[in-house]
């Protein structure tokens, strides 16, 4: 038996740390652990409600909308703000771009590397190459010519001697298994995709100003103008620049990342049998499709237990509760309490090796993570979790698409509850959502000419229009899965704030009944060939795209029940 | 092949950027350095003939904003290729090696090139609970700050969290997060490049700069580029017409705001901003958050989350503006953050521009010497 320590774990966000125990070449034991704490919530007392998403989007660069978005929310669900229908789309485009661009760069930059070995890309010849590549998509970068020139660059970068960010990697390790022209194209795609990533996430600039942390955010609108007369406002130009990312952006996610995920993992199919997890799946919807208190949500919510896909379970808010038997937290009832979020308290108190260490004591508290559970059991959340329950929802899309992808791979439903189920479902929720943005296109050019040039709820903005004490949730599906913001306001103040994130509920520690989080019951029976080099490991921790920024909250204590929910 | 001179080049030709491309590039960036026409040719000579610097990125209390900013590097294709002549050999987020493996390639550099490689730091340094609030490899952030940036050539604290301690340390700073600057006093050449996240665009033009004229350019009293922090948001402004003519946005989608009127009374902060987004816009010059009809919030700003905020409150009157002082003003704690705001800036600059050169920059913390 041997500790094997993975610290940092890299191609992520934020600061992750693994430790497994292994043997007989097999993960026997995981601890997950997050190494950093800022504690924005305690910064938003008593500050401006209005300022919170400004505040709150700052918990993570990458998913740079997802925070605003769930503040937002949850500041009109308190004060009663209800922003007008062209609000809904411009959101909707602003979540689906970010979900897609996420889920893009997350499989080529953040992932990839754990199935593709770029040395061996060197070897690749360009002919072959080019019959794999056409063989698979009609995508016209594909001539033995440009695989050349791929190949010889990546050749000369390597000759110069200065490897760079890939200097000192596991190239070569025996649990790579792609063919060197395989390898070549993918690298050629992770390529591609630099540039794709950074032209489609345009869309952020010309709805948000800027991205990273985009700035057209308002409590109940959005700051963007509408008038197709003016020159200061989205117009019938703006409308055409969106068709056009947009078109572009389903082209790449169908002919290239669709087809390269497929083609990838018919090579290692064996990992639909590692990494299955908890098994519990939670996902609260998103995509409004009306302007109703009670919406139409184009990717449903819902629960799924057990891995029983026969049906699925309605979320509750109130069986939200946190552990902190194993966080660096302490509670006034003690470790075994589990607290409601409104019930939650706020006491961070570091009792962990003081560093520099070698080892955590994970018998001990060991993370700054909480332990979220869901009527008491484990949760994971993310692109698996609202593909499963839209598909035992019967979104005719999912099925769809889903059907499509198990028949490619020739595995069954089962074979998603695993590393590569997780791969797979977010290339199907990419794809997914790269068709639909070109109706909330359509839809918010029907709007502008139908001449509803609204943005905003004007009759809520003063503090002098809401109630003196209010309380509200706003609920979103991040990338990563399940986001939900509680805010309490006083006096037009922020009084406590509260995050229940995705990476929390994922990367989680064990809770005080000692049951894993999803990255530690996923690592379970992981095969590891090389303790030295735990590339396995990697594998199975990048298949749930880990955001450690996100996952560190701090919740205050509220002691009243929410009255509403709403996602709007 | 290593150090090859016309490396560059020939790397140009083989992408397909033609010179007369590369040639644009070089005037956009002496355009963003505020320099005149005639630097282009020095630029394109210097970037041709530059070996790879090695640089590496550190990411402490952070989100990672300024590395997305960084992957969105947008001038045309030869942005992409002024990046590619680094040797980013530690990055957490993109880097290939994980555990071990990746901390003994951040080892090797500062073992094997003291004082001749480029850190970056990205997010604030806690400095509570032993330095537990923040570590890598089981080492706290603080130790690995002092270690890495203390025998660097030059320190580039990116964003606002590493120049100024930003977010985490805004009110009240629960675990006592500081920038570069104030962690670890006397780094050598350190530049602050603030902003909430850092315009990529500035981050190139810095690195030109370097490999251009060999130092580091003129900065403002925050260790702030003059040329992309010399002038306020106001100054350079598309809407400081209508704010000159006194036509302001009212409330949110109203005529004013369809029109693209000032939103100086929605809270623009760019009176007290000093950054050149106006000038570069985001996002390959896309758009900026003006541009979206929203107000400037002073990001690049130190302790703007504390002096910025209410974001939609408007500045109090401030003399010398003009209309501004016409507009009735609100809390006087809203004038006290700009009177601070504009003497803390002051316009003071360290460092004098010679011709095409500049004066050495005094160290930071009174230690080291301009290389």
């Amino acid at each position: 038996m041997s500790r094997v320590i993975v610290d940092p774990v890299t191609r992520i966000e934020g600061h992750l740390r693994i430790e497994a125990e292994v043997d007989g070449g097999v993960v026997k034991d995981a601890w997950s652990s997050s190494t950093m704490f800022r504690g924005i919530e305690l910064i938003l007392k008593g500050r401006d409600p209005r300022d919170a998403w400004a505040f709150t989007q700052r918990i993570c660069g990458v998913c740079t909308t997802v925070h605003a978005i769930a503040s937002i929310r949850a500041v009109e669900n308190a004060i009663g703000s209800v922003p007008p229908p062209n609000v809904r789309l411009l959101r909707n485009l602003i979540i689906g771009a970010q979900c897609v661009q996420d889920h893009v760069v997350h499989f080529y930059h953040l992932h990839a590397l754990d199935w593709v070995d770029i040395v061996s890309a060197l070897s690749a010849d360009p002919a072959k190459t080019a019959s794999l590549a056409q063989s698979i998509s009609d995508w016209p970068l594909s001539s033995p010519t440009y695989f050349a020139g791929v190949r010889d660059r990546v050749k000369a970068f390597v000759e110069r001697g200065q490897l760079g960010p890939f200097a000192n990697a596991y190239w070569g390790h025996p649990a790579y298994r792609l063919p060197p022209e395989a390898n070549l194209m993918a690298v050629a795609h992770y390529l591609e995709a630099l540039d794709w990533q950074r032209e489609f996430i345009k869309l952020h600039a010309v709805l948000g100003g800027k991205n990273p942390h985009l700035q057209s955010f308002l409590v109940g609108g959005m700051s963007t103008p509408i008038d197709p007369d003016s020159q200061s406002a989205l117009n019938a130009g703006t409308i055409a620049e969106l068709k056009q990312l947009v078109g572009r952006a389903r082209d790449f996610v169908v002919r290239v990342y669709l087809p390269d995920l497929l083609a990838i993992a018919g090579f290692y199919k064996d990992w639909a049998g590692h990494g299955r997890g908890v098994g519990n799946y939670l996902v609260y919807g998103e995509y409004p499709e009306d302007d109703s208190a009670t919406p139409a949500l184009f990717i449903p919510s819902g629960i799924i237990r057990g891995r029983d896909i026969a049906r699925t379970e309605t979320f509750d808010p109130g069986k939200v509760s946190e552990y902190i038997a194993h966080s660096w937290y302490d509670y006034e009832k003690g470790d075994a309490a589990a607290l409601h979020p409104f019930d939650g308290e706020t006491a961070p108190n570091y009792t962990g090796p003081a560093p520099p260490y070698e080892r955590l004591d994970t018998d001990k508290k060991y993370s700054w993570l909480k332990s979220p559970r869901y009527a008491d059991e484990p949760m994971e959340v993310g692109p698996l979790a609202r593909m499963l329950v839209a598909y035992v929802s019967g979104q005719p899309r999912v099925k769809e698409l889903v059907g499509g992808v198990l028949k490619a791979l020739n595995v069954g439903p089962e074979a998603l509850f695993s590393t590569l189920g997780r791969v797979a479902a977010r290339g199907i929720e990419t794809q997914l959502l790269a068709e639909k943005m070109a109706q909330w296109v359509d839809a918010l050019a029907a709007n502008m000419d139908a001449g509803d040039y609204r943005i905003h709820d004007t009759s809520k903005w003063e503090p002098a229009s809401w109630p003196a004490e209010a309380m509200g949730a706003g609920f979103h599906e991040a990338p990563r899965g399940a986001l939900a913001h509680w805010v309490k306001i006083g006096d037009g103040l922020i009084q406590n704030y509260q995050c229940v994130v995705p990476s929390t509920w994922n990367a989680g520690p064990r809770d005080a009944r000692g049951r894993r989080g999803p990255y530690e019951e996923a690592l379970l029976g992981t095969p590891v060939a090389d303790a030295g080099r735990p590339l396995e490991i990697l594998r199975t921790v990048h298949s749930f795209d880990p955001c450690m920024a996100c996952g560190v909250h701090v919740v205050d204590a509220t002691r009243r029940t929410l009255a509403s929910v709403r996602v709007a | 092949m290593r150090n090859q001179p016309d490396w560059l080049a020939s790397e140009l030709e083989r992408r397909g950027v033609t010179r007369r491309e590369f040639v644009r590039f070089c005037a956009a960036m002496a355009s963003a350095l505020a320099l005149p026409d005639s630097a282009a040719a020095q630029i394109a000579r210097a970037v041709r003939t530059a070996e790879k610097p090695v640089l590496v990125w550190l990411e402490f209390q952070d989100c990672a904003g300024n590395t997305e900013s960084f992957l969105r590097a947008s001038r045309p294709t030869a942005a992409e290729v002024i990046l590619d002549t680094l040797s980013v050999d530690y990055h957490e987020t993109i880097m290939a090696a994980a555990g071990h493996q990746a901390e003994a390639n951040l080892a090797r550099t500062v073992k094997e090139r003291p004082g001749a490689y480029i850190a970056v730091v990205e997010g604030s340094i806690p400095t509570g609970s032993g330095g537990a609030y923040c570590t890598i490899g089981g080492r706290s952030a603080l130790d690995i700050a002092r270690e890495v940036c203390g025998q660097a050539m030059a320190t580039i604290a990116i964003g606002t969290c590493a120049s100024f301690g930003g977010i985490p340390a805004a009110g009240p700073n629960p675990t006592g997060a500081l920038g570069v600057s104030a962690a670890v006093p006397g780094v050598k050449n350190l530049i602050n490049l603030s902003a909430c996240p850092a315009n990529v665009e500035n981050l190139t033009a810095l690195l030109v700069h370097y490999l251009t004229f060999k130092q580091w350019p003129a900065l403002d009293r925050y260790r702030r580029p003059l040329f992309a922090y010399g002038k306020s948001i106001h100054d350079g402004c598309e809407r400081r017409a209508h704010y000159d003519a006194g036509q302001y946005v009212e409330e949110w989608g109203d005529a004013g705001h369809r029109a693209g009127y000032c939103l100086y009374k929605m809270g623009c902060k760019g009176p007290v901003a000093f950054q050149n987004c106006p000038h570069i816009k985001w996002n390959g010059g896309t758009n900026w958050p003006i541009g979206c009809g929203h107000p400037c919030i002073g990001c690049a700003e130190p302790n703007f989350w504390d002096t910025m905020t209410p974001f939609y409150r408007h500045l109090p009157g401030v003399p010398g503006f003009g209309a501004a002082s016409n507009i009735d003003t609100i809390g006087l704690g809203a004038v006290a953050a700009v009177g601070a705001a504009f003497a803390a800036h002051g316009l003071i600059q360290i460092g004098k521009r010679v011709g095409d050169k500049y004066e050495p920059m005094p160290p930071a913390g009174g230690e080291g010497g301009h290389k």
